[in-house]
């Protein structure tokens, strides 16, 4: 696959079609992947990178890359074309600027999930279907995706490719992934279990922003944690209330507009289940006002810009199963 | 009297929208409406003006609960304030009690400008409730205490 993306961007690059590649780069090591925008041919060889490690979603990048002149080529994984769709409608990114290809994910893991599974001196990754294949200084291993994948590809929600312009490989099909299955059961808790859950979690957050910062939904200008008069600004929590604060404020500013793309649980340093949150809120959103996936179409109307008259009464929470 | 043990009274926070609620909090007034002082108002133009942010501080500078009162669904000054007020509580709301917080803390009701009567009901109600449940703890802020 890296082969064949490697050729279809020198082709748009030479023929002019766009003047930059955005797609991913290894850092100091292969599994540090990080986001980079190629301008020639010579660096696209240099280092251009398509494997098991690239989970960055590149879409964001866009809001600042389609203020500047020219087409830019991206490359689309199936959750991130979701967030570039809802990019679209709210109109953050320039559809004309942009060629969008397609790529095929059978799924992704980290530096940090193998060196877990006490996988170490990684000096490169490849796979088939069911496994990552990793070469390492010791020699190669071969570890099963499902012991390794990311916890948000576990529950990919689609290898479906929603927005493209071309599509490299086979498209997929949406999924039945299960992914609310933990939001249910911490539903089924006790009020107690979860203030307990949710304290050790979210006591972990050393504020360093980066899930805001990811996250393609977040693309104030300003946010509301760096306004100076908050008392929150740039800061690690003081206390479990701006722990708490920044992590409902952070989920419900993004509530209906999240396409669960799970970027923010994965570069969370203390691997806080973030995820949890969003999906509360998406769950609560199908089961409330039906079923919503944002990004599934460009220029649809987000539940919380939204009403009906028929609303349920903010009470239903009072009533609702559960303890 | 340093150890005296003093009755629990909560503190509460009532937005009320200007159109409705709050003349509502006014009628109940000029009818002489008991309701507790601890009560305290605070008059917003519209329900929707309240974001969520609003309701945790005031948990946070020492709420023990949170109410919000604006005009019936279909009657807003605004014509479509409340739906929206309605939706960003109802999730906002789950999304306390998803996080092991009190749900019974918060709460939203639709008063009339005509109704003081529900007002003061609603007021004693709610007050009633906090008291049972008791002081804000998991949403309290230690630096924010006397
Ligand atoms: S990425 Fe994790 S540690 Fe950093 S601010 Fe977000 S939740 Fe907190
Ligand atoms: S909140 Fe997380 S899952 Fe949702 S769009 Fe942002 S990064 Fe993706
Ligand atoms: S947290 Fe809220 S204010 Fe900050 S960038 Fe995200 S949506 Fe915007």
């Amino acid at each position: 696959m890296q082969g064949m993306m490697l050729n279809r961007a020198k082709e748009l690059l030479s023929d002019g079609t766009v003047n930059r590649v955005l797609g991913w780069q290894a850092g100091e090591f292969v599994y540090d992947i990080t986001p980079a925008v190629f301008e020639t041919e010579e660096e696209l060889d240099a280092g251009f990178v398509y494997n098991g490690f690239c989970g960055n979603n590149l879409s964001k990048y866009l809001v600042k890359e389609t203020l500047k002149d020219g087409k830019i080529l991206v490359f689309l994984k199936p959750c991130d074309t979701y967030s570039f769709n809802q990019l679209l409608t709210e109109h953050r990114i320039d559809r004309e600027k942009i060629c969008a290809i397609g790529i095929p994910c059978d799924g992704k893991t980290s530096g940090e999930m193998l060196k877990a599974k006490g996988i170490s001196g990684i000096t490169g990754i490849s796979e088939d279907a069911d496994n990552f294949v990793v070469d390492t200084i010791y020699g190669q291993t071969t570890v099963a995706k499902a012991d390794a994948l990311e916890e948000r590809c576990k529950t990919c929600k689609s290898k479906k490719h929603v927005a493209y312009d071309e599509l490299l490989g086979e498209d997929g099909e949406i999924l039945d992934s299960h992914r609310f299955d933990m939001v249910a059961k911490l539903e089924a808790m006790t009020p107690d279990e979860r203030f307990a859950f949710w304290r050790e979690q979210l006591s972990k957050c050393i504020r360093c922003n980066a899930c805001r910062n990811v996250c393609p939904a977040c693309t104030c200008e300003q946010c509301v944690f760096d306004n100076p008069k908050s008392g929150i600004a740039q800061k690690a929590a003081a206390d479990s209330f701006e722990e708490n604060m920044f992590h409902i404020i952070r989920a419900f500013h993004v509530a209906g507009r999240c396409t669960d793309c799970g970027e923010c649980s994965r570069v969370c340093p203390q691997n806080i289940p973030l995820h949890l949150l969003n999906r509360k809120f998406i769950k609560d959103i199908n089961e409330l006002y039906g079923d919503y996936q944002a990004g599934a179409e460009v220029g649809t109307r987000a539940p919380l810009t939204n009403y009906t008259q028929e609303d349920v009464e903010p009470s239903i929470v009072y009533h609702r199963e559960g303890k | 009297m340093p150890n005296e043990v003093k009755a629990f009274k909560p503190k509460i926070v009532a937005f009320c929208c200007n159109w409705c609620s709050y003349a509502g909090a006014d009628l109940a007034g000029t009818n002489r409406l008991a309701y507790p002082a601890d009560v305290k108002i605070i008059r917003v133009p519209c329900s929707c003006r309240v974001n969520p942010m609003f309701i945790l501080r005031a948990f946070q500078r020492g709420a023990d609960g949170v109410i919000l009162c604006g005009c019936h669904p279909g009657d807003c000054h605004y014509t479509t304030g409340n739906y929206y007020a309605r939706r960003r509580m109802t999730l906002l709301f789950s999304m306390l009690d998803f996080l092991g917080i009190e749900k019974e803390r918060t709460r939203v009701e639709w008063v009339s400008a005509a109704e003081g009567a529900k007002f003061a009901a609603t007021m004693n109600d709610f007050v009633a409730t906090v008291t049972a449940l008791g002081e804000n703890k998991r949403l309290e802020d230690l630096r924010c205490k006397e």
